[in-house]
Formats: C-alpha cells, structure tokens, sequence
C-alpha cells in the first residue's frame, strides 16, 4: 500500500500502461514541465519520442491521436484543462467518434483523451467548464468520471487498454485527496460499472466526481436523523450502468440525482430521466436534481461558491424527497 | 525635439509605468490571496503593448488574451473598474464576470480579452470587416502569443484578413514561450512574421523592448489600413519576465538561467527613460509622472477593495438581454 493523491494516482497509471505496452505514448502542451505533476518522470522513462510536447495546437494534436490509433497506436492525449477541447471539437466528434461507424468497423480508435474539471477556483466561465453532459449526447464515445485516487488509477488503466475512445474527466476538486493505493497488484477498474458507495434504503443519490464525497459527507449527516441513504458512483457515464441504479431505486423509491454540469442536458438530466421510464412505478416521490444551474460561471467568488452542488444542497434534496407526501400531491388530491 | 514629439513621449512613458506599477500590485495581491484566481503578468513586454495602443486612436478597436491586463490600460481605460475586475467586485469593468483574463473596456475600443487561446483572431477579423462595412476608416489591432500562432484560428484569421482585405493589424507578442515550452521548439520557422508571406501580406519584425519603434511600425500599418489597403503582421520581440502565471500552482516555475538577466538588461521602461532624460526631458517630470502613477495605483486598489461584491442574483445577469428567473431551491442552487 502507499499514500497517493489523485494526480499521483494517474501518473501512475500512464507509467504502469506505457511499460507494459509500447503502442501507448503521450501528447499535450507543456508535457515535458509536468505542469500538475501527472508526468513525473515519464519523459526520463519512456523518452520524448513518446512523451511527447506539442505546440497549441488541438485541433491538429488531437485529430493526430485519432489518426495514429488508426494505425495501432494507443495515444493518451493530456488536454489539462477541458474547455480546450474546443477548438478540437470538429476532430472529436467528427473523426474521433465516428470514424469507427463510418467505415463499417475497419478503424478501431484506442484512444484516450484526459481533460480536468477545472471549476471552483475563479477562472471563469471560458476555463470552468464541465463539458462531458454534450459529449454524452455524442455516440461513440466513452467516458469516465472517476471520484478518487485509487478510482482514477484503474479507470484509466482500464481506458487505455479499451478499444475505443475514452474520455477521462478529471475533477480538479480532488487532485490533492490523498487515498491508500495497493501496490501488490493491480489496479483495474472495470469501464461501464457503477459502484454502490454506501448502501441504503430510504433515498438512493445518484453523484459524480467530486459530488460523491460531497454526498457520502451528506448521508453520514442523514444516517444520525434516521435517514437511510443509498450512495452510488456511476464512475461511468457513456455506457451508463442503469441497471445498479435501477435496482437501488427500486429498493428506495427516492433518486436524488447530483452532477457539477450545468442543469438543463447534465449527466443527471439523463439519470432521471431514465429513472422516471424504467422505475416509475417504485418512486414515491418526485426525482430531483442537484446541478450548477443553467448560467455561466461567473469570476466572483461568492457568486461562484454558490453554484456547485455541496453537502448542504444534497442535505435539502434528501430532506424534500423525504419529507414528500404523496397524499398531499395537488395530482393526487384532485384524482 | 518637438512640442508634440515630448507629450507622446510622456504619455508613452507614463502608460508603460501605469501598467508595470498595475501589475505589480496585482500580482503581489494575487500572490496574498486578495486577488482570487489565476494572474497572468506581462512585465517586460510594456514596450510592445504601449507602442502599439498609442499608434492607434481612441476609437480604434482592440482584442486581447489572457495576458492583457496591460492593454486597454494602454489603449487608456481607467484603473479602477480594471483593479475592481480583479477583485471581483461589482464595480468592476466586467462586473465582476470576468475577472483578470478577461478584462473589456467597450469605452476604449477594447472589445475582450479571451483566454481560450487563439479565441481572439476571428474577434478581430470580424471587427474590422464591421468597421469597413460601416464605411468607417477604424482599424482592429489584434494582440496574440507566439504560442497561439500555432493554432488554427492563427491561419482561418490571417487568410480571411488577406483576402477581404481587413483594416487589421496582427501584433504578435512573442516574449519566447507559451506557458512553459519554449517558442523555438514549437514552431519550424524562426519567426511568425516568417507566415506573412504565405497570406500575401506585409510581415515584419519589430523590437518589442522599444516602444517608440513599435509605435512607428504599427502607426505605418495603421495608415495603411486606414487607406484601404488590407492586413499586416508585425511579430514584437519581448520577454516577460515571471513565470506563466501566479496562482497556477508551483509546476509553472521553469529554469530561464542567463536568459531572464540578458532581457532585463533591456527593460523597455528603463531604455526609455533613459532616452527621455537624453532628450532634456527634465527629471523632475519624469519623477512627477512616477509618484502620479503610484496614487493612481493605490487609488484603484483602495477603491476595489472598499466596493461591494456582486449579489447573487447578478449570476443570473447578461446570460441574455434579459435576466434569467433565480432557480428554486433545493432543484437549482443555494
Ligand atoms: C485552447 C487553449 N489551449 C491551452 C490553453 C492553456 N494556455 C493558456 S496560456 C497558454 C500559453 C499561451 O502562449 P502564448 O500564446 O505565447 O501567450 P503568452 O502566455 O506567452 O502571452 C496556454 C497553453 C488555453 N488557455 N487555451
Ligand atoms: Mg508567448
């Protein structure tokens, strides 16, 4: 076992995935300085053949992934922050996600794409975003929200080895938690898995990323009042695992669905929503959402400390749903 | 000298001094935590930032990135809604919206700084194809890094400039690095002016430690453009003198070793007053200029740290014309 934060945790994790398999290599800007200290050592190991820097340039970068996975490669492609994808979004979901489909299964594209989180630290709105809810919205490609250290390690693990396109969406919230990761063996977490994080009976939250340690803190508050919380970490969000929160809602017959993005389309949008067809029948109160809400991020920061789901926001959630009399319901009083 | 020649010599002096002693106290304050987030500083490359700004009129417009804190002060915005910005504060330029990559002064022809780089070249296209549609004779200056010269936009902007022949001036300020990756090992040719040619149009190259050479230089293109007669290129060479940014975390911090002592040896602040003092411009003015500088500065930081911050509901404000309704809790925010 050893101590390591999150950043430590995906270091790691290209070191362990580019010594076992010589077609991983790396590209981003500012790769060689080892800006947040996710490339320790890595060009010294490996060499800048395949550690290798690039000018700003994603569009061309990031189309490059796609082209040399094409060929057998395996890129990891360090984006940093994830509102640069932008400039790269013709090549992401033009060429990236749907070369596969396109060309009737000849191209597979083993390629991943780590982009942070970069939100809560008054950068404002062009540096905040949290893009992966319009990348759900886009088939072909995959992608992960891992909510720690040891999480981080073996998602990752588990991207570049995967055939197709991985999306890793790093929180920046938890780059310095630390967490005891075993060293024995290895770590592999398996990609389209959700995990339960805490069980319970009486409400299931449905977070992600930095939201699950938010919402562990909120259920171990509720569980001293009698409210039993159900905790779950998709860990995944494209393929979602809807069958652990559809056995969880039906045990509860509450869904509390949390996620950073913005309101309207965000990964919790796409929870609820599949709740509300598939477990309808066991929900005994209305499905909420706790999300940043549908503005940009603002560069103040009492203004912007307010817009993130926390521990008091997912505490007021749970109180609602818990406190909902189905009787007193306007629908049902007039049936 | 003449007349005129010594009151754009002091206003170029004291625009350099107001943005060197602005971004000092900035830096210092983000450095302490006063200043929340991310600050970018662009001490050393003064010359290049003021030269530029005051070839051009008050009307002209301007675009910048996220290392602008300097230019529309050197376009003349005032300091306090700049200083107000920084804090975050309601009575900041951006109110409180932007903050120190984003600074816009619409009053003074500056029309944003935007820190996705490269974001800003379209911007400036498209200013001055509005300019010329509206038959007005104003120019579009557009401020970018070596490191943007190298994305996309760099080449979709110069081309359509050059093509429908623009009222824009291309300033690059090359200062030698994009963050922390050196210019030289990101680019196959010596110099971005060098891509001039491939658009058709004049590029060249200007010591960004002179202020009163890119003065020269970008008032010609100016004129030029005024005239009708299209785009240009002009590449600063400069050099800022901190690390990429204060508040990014200590990975930012890079070994420049000689490097950093050779180009303050050519401080553009300091070349300058030389020359003025030469010129017999009285060293008492000089300092006059100086110490009105340093009110105006702790004036600005006095005033933002005395003004309000934003309520909350101005979170709400300028997503649209129109203010968006307050979620409701316990669904939409605290
Ligand atoms: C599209 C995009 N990619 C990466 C970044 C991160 N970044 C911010 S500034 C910067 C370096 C820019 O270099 P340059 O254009 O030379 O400007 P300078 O900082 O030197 O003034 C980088 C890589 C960004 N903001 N936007
Ligand atoms: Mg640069």
């Amino acid at each position: 076992m050893a101590r390591k934060s999150f950043l430590e945790a995906i270091r790691d994790a290209q070191f362990e995935e580019m010594k076992r398999d010589p077609s991983v290599f790396m590209m981003g800007e500012d790769l060689a300085t080892n800006l947040f200290g996710t490339t320790t050592g890595l060009a010294e190991a490996f060499g800048t053949e395949r550690v290798r820097n690039t000018p700003i340039s994603e569009a061309g970068f990031i189309g490059a992934a796609a082209g040399a996975a094409m060929v057998g490669m395996r890129p990891i492609v360090d984006v940093t922050i994830a509102s640069f994808i932008y400039p790269a979004m013709d090549q992401l979901v033009s060429i990236v996600a749907k070369s596969r489909y396109l060309y009737g299964g000849q191209a597979r594209l083993p390629l991943v794409l780590r982009l942070s989180l970069f939100y809560g630290n008054s950068t404002a709105a062009q540096h905040s975003d949290r893009p992966y809810p319009m990348l759900m919205a886009v088939p072909g490609l995959k992608i992960i929200v891992p909510s720690n250290a040891l999480e981080v390690k073996g998602l990752l693990k588990s991207a570049v080895r995967d055939d197709d396109p991985v999306l890793c969406f790093e929180d920046a919230g938890l780059w310095s938690s630390r967490m005891e990761i075993p060293d024995e063996e290895e770590v592999l977490v398996p990609i389209g898995k959700a995990a339960v994080r805490r069980e319970g009976r009486d409400v299931t939250v449905v977070a992600l990323a930095a939201s699950v340690s938010e919402s562990l803190a909120a259920a171990a508050e509720l569980a001293k009042e009698g409210v039993s919380v159900e905790v779950i970490d998709p860990r995944t969000l494209a393929p979602l695992d809807v069958e652990t929160i559809l056995r969880s809602v039906r045990k509860t017959g509450r869904l509390i669905a949390v996620d950073p993005a913005h309101r309207t389309c965000s990964a919790a949008s796409e929870i609820a929503a599949t709740v509300a067809e598939r477990a309808f029948g066991a929900l005994r109160a209305p499905v909420l959402r706790v999300t940043a809400p549908d503005t940009h991020v603002p560069f103040s920061p009492p203004l912007e400390a307010r817009l993130f789901p926390n521990k008091a926001r997912i505490l007021e959630a749970v109180r609602t749903v818990i406190g909902f009399d189905p009787a007193a319901s306007p629908r049902r009083a007039g049936a | 000298m003449t007349r005129t020649d010594a009151d754009l010599w002091r206003e170029l002096y004291r625009r350099m001094v107001r943005i060197r002693t602005f971004e000092d106290e900035a830096g210092r304050l983000a450095s302490v935590g006063e200043i929340p987030g991310a600050l970018h500083t662009a001490a050393g490359q003064e010359g290049e930032v003021v030269g530029a700004c005051m070839a051009l009129r008050r009307d002209d417009y301007m675009v910048g990135n996220h290392r602008s804190h300097g230019h529309p002060i050197a376009k003349g915005a005032a300091l306090r809604p700049l200083m107000a910005e920084l804090f975050g504060k309601r009575t900041g330029v951006c109110r409180g919206k932007g903050g120190s990559m984003h600074l816009a002064d619409f009053s003074v022809g500056s029309l944003g700084e935007t820190s996705i780089v490269g974001s800003g070249m379209p911007v400036a296209v498209g200013a001055a194809l509005g300019a010329k549609l509206k038959g007005t004779d104003r120019v579009t200056l557009c401020f970018f890094g070596d490191g943007a010269s190298n994305e996309g936009t760099f080449h979709e902007s110069l081309n359509l400039a050059a093509i429908w022949r623009l009222p824009v001036i291309f300033l690059c300020e090359n200062n030698g690095y994009g963050a922390t990756t050196r210019a030289s090992t990101v680019m196959a040719v010596a110099n971005v002016a060098d891509r001039a040619q491939a658009y058709a149009i004049p590029g060249s190259i200007v010591d960004g430690q002179d202020v009163v050479l890119v003065y020269e230089e970008v008032l010609a293109a100016a004129e030029r453009a005024r005239r009708g007669e299209g785009p240009a290129l002009i590449e600063a060479k400069t050099y800022r003198y901190a690390d990429h940014a204060v508040n990014l975390g200590p990975g930012f911090a890079i070994d420049r070793g000689e490097e950093l002592a050779r180009w303050r040896q050519r401080d553009p602040i300091a070349l300058f007053k030389a020359r003025m003092l030469e010129a017999a411009i009285a060293q008492t003015e000089v300092a006059l200029i100086e110490a009105q500088v340093a009110a105006e500065v702790a004036d600005a930081v006095e005033f933002a740290r005395s003004s309000p911050f934003p309520s909350f509901e101005e979170a709400f404000e300028d997503v649209f014309v129109e203010r968006l309704p307050l979620p409701e809790s316990p669904s939409g925010c605290a």
